[in-house]
């Protein structure tokens, strides 16, 4: 069937224009030419107004999360804000407990921003979709004036589906569990700042991005589902904001200590140079576990074992303190609170 | 990375603390400031006092430089960005110390017509000069705070634009004076008896002006000084090297950070100061008042590109919020805790004074790190 325009969508030299957001042959061209072609499936196919799925299996229960994207620079050493809108939301359901099942994606384009540049973004959100096994299946395109966006917004939603007996909620932990991480701290933030604020290290800082759907999965096939009380993915306010979440929403308090947390050398030598602290800085493809002490080492053991687990350790446990604080061991023996981020991490000026 | 883990070796730590302890008279006790708020910081975040006998008390001390930066030059800046439409840029934490009418420059950056103006956080006085250049419709101002550390780069900066020619850039400079804090300190005449035994002296200011400029501190005020640098391990090891000075009877400026100060300092960065800067006849520090000579100004050559000369800008002293505490404990007369408002009404998310602001200020690191102190925790 040939197509009811004449000329495809110039996606080497061509400009987002605010056509290509009014609804009319202009949208309907850039979604069939870009991102129908690069997402690919039935639903999405159909060209439809919203998505019809089947509904899940008799016992397990929908789960829904949404995620703003609004990453600068939108391409950075390890992802780019594509695979970074998929990750993100596959997360957010995955440390619900979730099998995540579909996204929608919508797209907030700043009129002037290139095709090219567009179509890399949504060729990497498509690649990592596929590698997650869930599909885009609906979606939304809006362009604003030049100056009123930065480059690319992606909005994505998310659904999945919780198998019966799990129920991992950050109000679950308790006197006595044990805090687990899968791996370094830090990596996202760093990789961020570092290109944002073109720092030349030595050696390149990459972004942690990553989907944990698996790793969760490999999680629960090793422990019984109780046992895992509380997962989250540390991202913004890093590790020290996401303990301080879980002490709060379940009226713990936690003592970590700092030299069982693993850390990127080259995120701590950056941090060191910056005035940062690694534990403030976000991350897009590590995991939270809280565990209980009977089955923490099978936990442990079950992160290990794949790949996106291989540096996972035991840095803490869950304490009784009405005031909720963290704290931590210090690596020189001390004592002190690992509190919330306030602001932004900001480096030291003197 | 090799480098920094030495530093902070727990085992070492806690030699330190064991010959500390030994060593520290326990028929008496000494009282040290620790200067500057890189030290506040690395004592706070890395639980250093946990290794210190209870006869051994650190006090904070006025070395932050976003600490004593008055409101009424957070005041100025706010005023150039509002009135004159100028952009002015600044380094992070400077962003959040409060200034008049509730506003900081964070809050009056969202008030601002962006097309005209803006507020926008650099990491050196470079990116403020670069920002210029390259917007050449835009008049940047960069709001230039900090002790002996940041000048050299603002020198730098403004022998760059002058070089240029750049008109549309220009320098709004607080740039502050260690050793006159000091001398405020020692001399301060409201002082409640704090009894100071000595100081942890200035690590990244002494790498630029040396160790010789607090030989005063031992020969007129007779206390020791041991310039030391951020890592636990150095601040440690300073406090024992400070014990010892008291237990003998000596007051010696010492230098704990020899891998990075010599006494005479780098010599060059020096020079570039002293060409771009002059002394300031007072200047106004949060806390400790008025103090003569105690600040830099820009050299009349350079007056093109200050922005107190180019917006014909004067001083004008704004009072602190009653309540806050923020100058007893600058001078370390109050802990952060005896303030009223610590922690209720001031926090760090709304800090009423500025030793909320930073990190490295003693409200803040209280607050941040040490505030479970104030309370009994029950251990798992
Ligand atoms: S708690 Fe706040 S108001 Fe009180 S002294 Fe500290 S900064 Fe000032």
């Amino acid at each position: 069937m040939k197509a009811n325009y004449t000329r495809p969508l110039d996606l080497k030299s061509g400009r987002v224009d605010m056509n290509h957001g009014a609804g009319g042959r202009a949208t309907a061209q850039l979604v069939s030419e870009l991102f129908a072609r690069a997402f690919d499936n039935p639903w999405l196919a159909q060209g439809d107004d919203g998505a019809v799925l089947p509904a899940p299996a008799p016992g397990e229960r929908l789960v829904m999360a949404a995620d703003g994207h609004v990453v600068s620079p939108l391409f950075f050493p390890g992802g780019d804000i594509g695979s970074l809108a998929v990750h993100g939301t596959v997360n957010d359901l995955a440390v619900m407990g979730a099998r995540p099942l579909y996204l929608s994606a919508s797209f907030i384009l700043e009129e002037g921003y290139p095709l090219a540049e567009l179509k890399r973004i949504v060729d990497s959100m498509a690649a990592a979709s596929r590698a997650v096994g869930v599909p885009v299946v609906t979606g939304d395109t809006k362009v604003v004036e030049q100056g009123k966006g930065d480059g690319v917004f992606i909005a994505t939603t998310g659904v999945g589906a919780l198998p019966a007996g799990r129920a991992p909620g950050g109000a679950r932990a308790r006197p006595g569990d044990v805090v687990l991480v899968s791996g370094s701290m830090g990596d996202h933030g760093m990789a961020i700042l570092a290109v944002r604020e073109s720092l030349a290290f030595d050696s390149e800082i990459r972004s942690d991005s990553a989907p944990l759907a698996c790793l969760v999965e490999s999680l629960f096939g090793a422990v019984p589902a109780e046992a895992v009380r509380v997962l989250r993915d540390p991202t913004r306010g890093g590790l020290a904001t996401t303990l301080n979440e879980i002490a709060r929403q379940s009226g713990a308090g936690m003592l970590i200590e700092e030299a069982a947390i693993p850390v990127h050398p080259q995120v701590e030598a950056a941090c060191e140079l910056l005035g940062l602290d690694p534990l403030y800085l976000a991350n897009e493809g590590k995991l939270i576990v809280v565990c209980d002490p009977e089955h923490a080492g099978a936990a442990l053991a079950a992160l290990r074992a794949h790949p996106l687990g291989a540096g996972a350790a035991r840095i803490g446990t869950v304490t009784a303190d009405e005031h909720h604080f963290v704290q931590l061991r210090t690596a020189l023996g001390g004592m002190r609170m690992l509190d919330w981020l306030s602001g932004e991490p900001l480096p030291r000026i003197c | 990375m090799k480098y920094v883990d030495e530093f902070r070796d727990g085992e070492l730590a806690r030699g330190i603390g064991k010959a500390i302890r030994r060593e520290a008279n326990p028929a008496r006790d000494y009282a040290f400031m620790e200067f500057c708020g890189g030290h506040t910081h690395a004592i706070s975040r890395y639980g250093v006092i946990d290794l210190l006998p209870q006869n051994v008390r650190m006090i904070h001390g006025p070395g932050c430089p976003v600490c004593v930066l008055p409101v009424g030059r957070i005041d100025m800046a706010i005023g150039l960005a509002m009135k004159q439409s100028v952009t002015i840029c600044t380094y992070g934490d400077c962003l959040r110390v409060p200034a008049s009418d509730g506003l900081s420059l964070l809050k009056a950056r969202a008030r601002l017509d962006k097309s005209r103006a803006d507020i926008r956080m650099v990491y050196s006085a470079a990116d403020a000069l670069a920002l210029a250049q390259r917007e050449p419709q835009r008049e940047v101002v960069f709001l230039a705070i900090g002790f002996e550390t940041t000048t050299p780069p603002t020198a730098l900066v403004l022998k760059q634009a002058q070089a240029l020619g750049l008109k549309n850039f220009s320098v709004l400079c607080n740039h502050v004076l260690t050793p006159a804090a000091i001398v405020a300190i020692l001399e301060h005449p409201e002082g409640n008896g704090v009894q100071l035994d000595g100081f942890v002296g200035p690590a990244h200011v002494s790498t630029v002006i040396g160790s010789r400029p607090y030989d005063f501190v031992a020969a007129q005020y007779k206390k020791p000084v041991v310039i030391a640098g951020f890592e636990p391990l150095d601040v440690m090891q300073s406090i024992l090297m400070l014990v010892r000075q008291v237990n003998d009877g000596r007051f010696e400026i010492e230098n704990e950070f020899t891998r990075a100060v010599t006494r005479d300092g780098n010599r060059k960065a020096q020079a570039l100061v002293a060409e771009v800067f002059g002394l300031r006849d007072s200047y106004e520090w949060r806390g400790l008042g008025s103090l003569p000579q105690s600040a830099l100004q820009i050299r009349p050559e350079f007056a093109a590109w200050d922005a107190e000369a180019k917006f014909g800008l004067s001083y004008a002293p704004v009072a602190d919020h009653k309540a806050c505490e923020c100058g007893t404990i600058l001078r370390g007369e109050k802990r952060p805790a005896d303030c009223k408002l610590f922690g209720t009404v001031c926090t760090p998310e709304t800090p009423m004074g500025s030793c909320m602001v930073s990190s490295e200020g003693a409200c803040a690191a209280h607050y941040n790190y040490g505030r479970f102190r104030d309370v009994a925790v029950v251990a798992a």
